[in-house]
């Protein structure tokens, strides 16, 4: 199995990844590598089998809930303090809607 | 004992006498591990960032508790270095990425905190794979951190840092990350104990999330006895993470303490196929030296281990590729700047993750797209519950499972870097520990005759760890006598 140039360059897009003309040819080889391993998976009928998502344990539904009190939280000033760029309060991003 | 000659070789046992009784102050302590952590680090490159005032800080809290009669805590002047994947209030935290390299988290995470309260110094933040995806740590932003026992090799990965550190002496215990095996593969790699508890056990607040459902915090130390104190203070149920588990902790001295003899250890065949040969003999005399502690061994069979590889890539790079987009160029101090906010997103990403990263982000968003998701992501759950339940069927004959942790020790620096799907499957002797959600560790077993270090894996039932480390500190102080 092997990733066309188009499908990773769509897989990127989806990611948020600017990848180079490079990183392309080396991803549809190293993709597509992984994913023919990958179909071994086929050999096994898991029609019957529930997926899990995560290692559960006994306990209460409710044990993970915590009473809901207020509590200290970080404040504006340590929470943007690791922005990339920040003001007036806000993390600042380039203008998403142009005007007319 | 005196300090000067004796970094190295410290315990946690050893420092608490030697301050209980005078014979150093923790302030002599942290200045002598500080200066040593300087002076080995251009060997290894273990450490990314050293702490200097941290350490002299809670050194400073030390003495004055001794010197007051105020609380003194079990890990008090212990040097500790931590994975800098756990994030360290005021301390720079990278992940090993030029993403997060100027990254100052703003609170510790929950296993530092606790570290911390028990007179623990923090000396520094130790290198790893990028957001913890590798086998050999090669793929930090940062260079790789070379083994300790033969420079020209891998520590392991992607705790490769924690260990060598911990090997090397410039700490004595240190915090590591485990998603695939990255906690007792460097320890098999370096020659010390690794230990990943069972998911849930020890909380991943402050954990930079790599793959949440498989993500652990575990110890490192040079032996089974301090790995098991760092383990007691850290584990317990943390409300800051709903997935950290409720059951009590066992009190791990005590228990471990006990004789072997009787404990019925199972030999899962599947992971004694396709090893070195000295390896595999380093092994079998590590099973013999547990049969002659009066264990009782016997051949099991987890038929699913051969699909791990695949199972893991699929759910940890999809869980990744979900957790890793918060690194957009907003939030965390880099960004490329771009003229629309998409491109800055994409420039940013593009820039600031390693090549390693982006294969798994790759993957993980294909095996999400549309289209794809029963076959790859819903298949690899369901072929999640089936290797979960080799585990469960096996614990029913057996208390332990014993194996090797890696098919071969540590390997050359850059002789797999240019195959990724090889270097993922030498993991697949420690991906099913994860998958599973049993505690397993690393204890040392042997060295290869070109002296590199073997590790011997034992595994254990969910929350059973105190079982994990009867088997591992029985075998550790025979096999010393």
């Amino acid at each position: 199995m092997r990733l066309t140039d188009e499908q990773v360059r769509y897989v990127a897009d989806l990611a948020n990844l600017r990848l180079s003309d490079d990183e392309v040819v080396r991803m549809s080889h190293d993709l597509g590598q992984i994913l023919t391993h990958i179909e071994q998976l086929n050999e096994l009928d898991t029609s019957t089998v529930e997926p899990m998502a995560q290692v559960l344990f006994d306990a209460e539904e409710t044990a993970t809930l915590r009473e809901d009190v207020p509590r200290a939280t970080l404040g504006e000033r340590t929470a943007l303090a690791n922005a990339a760029l920040s003001g007036s309060g806000y993390f600042k991003v380039p203008k998403v809607i142009e005007r007319s | 004992m005196s300090l000067s000659d004796n970094i190295p070789s410290l315990t946690i046992a050893a420092v608490r006498e030697g301050l209980l009784n005078k014979h150093f102050s923790a302030k002599e302590l942290a200045e002598r591990a500080l200066k040593y952590a300087e002076a080995e680090n251009p060997k290894t490159n273990a450490y990314l960032t050293l702490a200097p005032e941290r350490a002299l800080a809670a050194a400073a809290k030390v003495d004055d508790a001794i010197a007051k009669g105020g609380y003194v805590g079990v890990l008090a002047g212990v040097p500790l270095a931590v994975k800098d994947v756990i994030v360290t209030k005021g301390l720079r935290t990278t992940c090993g990425s030029r993403i997060l390299e100027h990254y100052i988290p703003p609170y510790n995470a929950t296993a530092v905190d606790r570290l911390e309260h028990e007179g623990a110094l923090i000396i520094g933040k130790t290198n790893c794979d990028e957001f913890a995806m590798g086998s050999s740590n090669e793929n930090s932003a940062f260079g790789p951190v070379r083994n300790p026992k033969a420079l020209d090799r891998v520590p392991g990965g992607s705790s490769g840092g924690s260990a060598a550190a911990v090997a090397q002496g410039t700490a004595v215990v240190s915090l590591g990350s485990d998603t695939g095996g990255s906690i007792r593969q460097p320890a098999s790699f370096c020659g010390v104990v690794g230990v990943t508890p069972t998911y849930g056990r020890v909380s991943r607040y402050g954990l930079v999330a790599f793959a949440s459902s498989l993500d652990h915090i575990g110890p490192f130390a040079r032996t089974v006895e301090d790995a098991a104190t760092v383990l007691q203070v850290i584990a317990g149920h943390d409300d800051q993470d709903a997935t950290s588990a409720f059951a009590p902790v066992d009190d791990y001295h005590a228990l471990m303490r006990e004789p072997a003899s009787g404990i019925k250890i199972g030999l899962p065949k599947e992971y004694f196929d396709g090893l070195s040969s000295e390896t595999g003999a380093i092994v079998d005399k590590a099973i013999r030296h547990l049969e002659k502690l009066g264990c009782q061994i016997r051949e099991v069979s987890l038929p699913h281990t051969k699909y791990a590889v695949s199972c893991y890539y699929i759910i940890a790079t999809a869980e990744a590729s979900s957790n890793l987009a918060r690194y957009d160029g907003v939030r965390y101090t880099i960004r490329t700047e771009a003229g629309t906010l998409a491109d800055m997103y994409r420039n940013t990403r593009g820039a600031g993750f390693g090549a390693e990263v982006k294969r798994r982000i790759m993957l993980g968003t294909y095996v999400l797209s549309a289209g794809y998701y029963d076959a790859y992501y819903k298949k690899a759950q369901q072929v999640r519950t089936l290797i979960t339940q080799d585990f469960r069927e096996a614990f029913e004959d057996v208390d332990v499972l014993v194996a090797p942790v890696s098919p071969f020790p540590a390997f050359r620096i850059g002789e797999k870097v240019d195959d990724p799907l090889a270097m993922y499957l030498s993991d697949v002797y420690t991906l099913t520990g994860d998958l599973s959600g049993v505690p397993c560790m690393s204890v040392p077993c042997g060295e290869s005759s070109a002296g590199l270090p073997v590790g011997l894996q034992v595994f254990t039932k969910h929350f059973d760890e105190a079982t994990m480390f009867r088997i591992a500190h029985n075998y550790e102080q025979s096999r010393a006598q």
